[in-house]
């Protein structure tokens, strides 16, 4: 398989029209006949603070400093994934009378879902800058590197949706699964938990979970105001790499064969 | 182009498991089209008839790109404008207004282009007063004017037509088929498929026989669409 990258960028800029307007088509119709719109991606994240905040200070004690920063800058980062792959499951076969009618280059559905998921996670970010305002975070100036990690995130994500939308054209068995999946990789990620709990016991657990890489990042320039080591961003960037270029030659090994199988 | 057909009705996975382990599983093979080659020149009006099933959609879905060759090669040199399917990608929970930009990207516009030739394509369909109303409280030949009205405002080079010619009231028919002419005379290659033998007839330079996946005969419109005709074929349809 050939790769025509000059072809490529050129029919992507082609279509950049197009992404833009399923973005907004996304964002319009998720918070349509809702009064407060798109200030939900604000304050679902406030409110599920209020309620960690009860439930963990009252009920369970973990030893963590500034327990709600801690939280929310991890499930932050893993809904907007969440979002993003449950979106992209659908998004080849829930299309498929457009794809079947016209011809769109067919990753712009899941980078779409991607994109959608991106703008909420931007958003859902003021509820974070006020909650970690509101505790006494101070910010620094290593927050200049949170462009960056959105950025590597974002193409991991990508990378993820990518491999998601391809093969639940062909098994459709993985939107059941993909909510135990995203419920079990919660759970093995240091959200709510200190992760020293894992470190203790089953440290390789820690090494093999991709996501929390970002979340360490995300947890060092926000919390301790620091820029993370040249270890963590490199892992950062190889991860993410790796995590679009094999979602990319999935995708296009089988984009093909998708009309097929509606 | 090849499909496969499933040929026994496997029912669960165990039964799939152990066919497969007893290599029973077959497919049926479902060539759509096969050894179809053919050239259109430009500027020519390209006629595709044949009966029901004969892949004539099929062929058209190959042109637009929209589905790949199993075998063999395709190749259009300039921009393709598809009437096809119209309305494709139409989102019935938004307004018309934003609809026309929506399908007006999933066509390949650019939004400056669309932003400019917005009220054109509103006065052609007539649907002015209802720019703000959901698409889902439209009629159908509501809808069928504004895809074809943001569908026909480009000036193509290569026009692929499957049969929309018939759609809204007598009024709307014929303004849409004014149009169709416009274009054609405007130099457009035009690939044309139709039922109807005496329209194809009527506006086609060439035209292409197909039945059953194969090419039965290709040349001149009167030519084939006589042959056509006496083998029974434009009967019935």
């Amino acid at each position: 398989m050939p790769l025509n990258l000059a072809g490529s960028v050129s029919n992507f800029l082609n279509y950049r029209f197009l992404l833009n307007e399923l973005v907004v088509r996304e964002i319009k119709l998720k918070y349509k006949r809702s009064v407060l719109g798109i200030l939900w991606s604000v304050l679902n994240p406030l409110l599920m603070m209020v309620i960690l905040s009860i439930v963990f200070s009252g009920l369970f004690r973990f030893d963590i400093p500034n327990f709600l920063v801690y939280y929310l800058t991890g499930i932050l980062l893993f809904s907007f994934m969440q979002e993003a792959t449950s979106g992209a499951l659908y998004s080849i076969f829930g299309n498929s009378g457009l794809i079947n009618k016209v011809y769109i280059p067919k990753y712009i559905f899941p980078l779409a879902k991607t994109e959608s998921a991106l703008v909420n996670f931007l958003f859902s970010l003021i509820a974070l800058t006020i909650v970690a305002a509101a505790t006494g975070v101070h910010a620094s100036l290593a927050l200049l590197m949170a462009p960056f990690l959105f950025a590597v995130f974002f193409l991991f994500v990508l990378g993820l949706a990518l491999i998601f939308a391809t093969y639940a054209v062909f098994f459709r068995d993985l939107i059941h699964f993909h909510g135990i999946l995203m419920l079990m990789w919660m759970y093995v990620t240091p959200m709510f938990y200190p992760e020293k709990l894992l470190a203790d016991r089953i440290p390789w657990l820690l090494d093999v979970n991709p996501i929390y890489y970002y979340v360490r990042y995300f947890r060092q320039i926000v919390l301790d105001g620091r820029v993370p080591s040249l270890n963590l961003n490199l892992w950062c960037i190889g991860i993410s790499l790796a995590s679009l270029c094999i979602g990319l030659l999935v995708f296009k090994r089988n984009q093909n064969r998708f009309v097929l199988f509606f | 182009m090849r499909f496969y057909l499933g040929r026994e009705k496997i029912t669960n996975l165990k039964e799939y498991v152990i066919k497969r382990i007893k290599r029973t599983v077959k497919f049926d093979e479902f060539w759509a089209l096969r050894d179809v080659s053919f050239t259109v020149a430009p500027g020519e009006v390209f006629g595709i008839i044949g009966p029901n099933g004969a892949g004539k959609s099929t062929l058209l879905k190959i042109i637009a790109g929209v589905i790949k060759p199993t075998s063999g090669a395709m190749g259009v040199n300039g921009r393709i404008s598809p009437l096809i399917e119209l309305g494709a990608g139409f989102d019935f929970d938004l307004t018309a207004g934003e609809n026309v930009y929506l399908n007006g990207a999933v066509l390949g516009y650019q939004r400056a282009f669309l932003k400019g030739r917005f009220d054109e394509i509103v006065s052609f369909s007539e649907l002015s007063s209802f720019m703000d109303v959901p698409l889902k409280n439209f009629s159908s030949g509501m809808i069928a004017r504004l895809a074809f009205s943001i569908a026909t405002i480009v000036n193509p080079e290569v026009l692929l037509v499957d049969e929309i010619l018939s759609m809204g009231d007598m009024h709307f028919q014929e303004k849409s088929e004014a149009r169709m002419r416009a274009m054609m005379e405007g130099g457009a290659t035009v690939v044309f498929v139709s039922h109807d033998i005496g329209k194809v007839r009527e506006i086609c330079d060439k035209v292409l026989w197909l039945e059953r996946g194969h090419l039965r005969m290709i040349g001149n419109a009167d030519e084939v669409c006589e042959r056509f005709v006496a083998a029974g074929g434009g009967q019935g349809l």
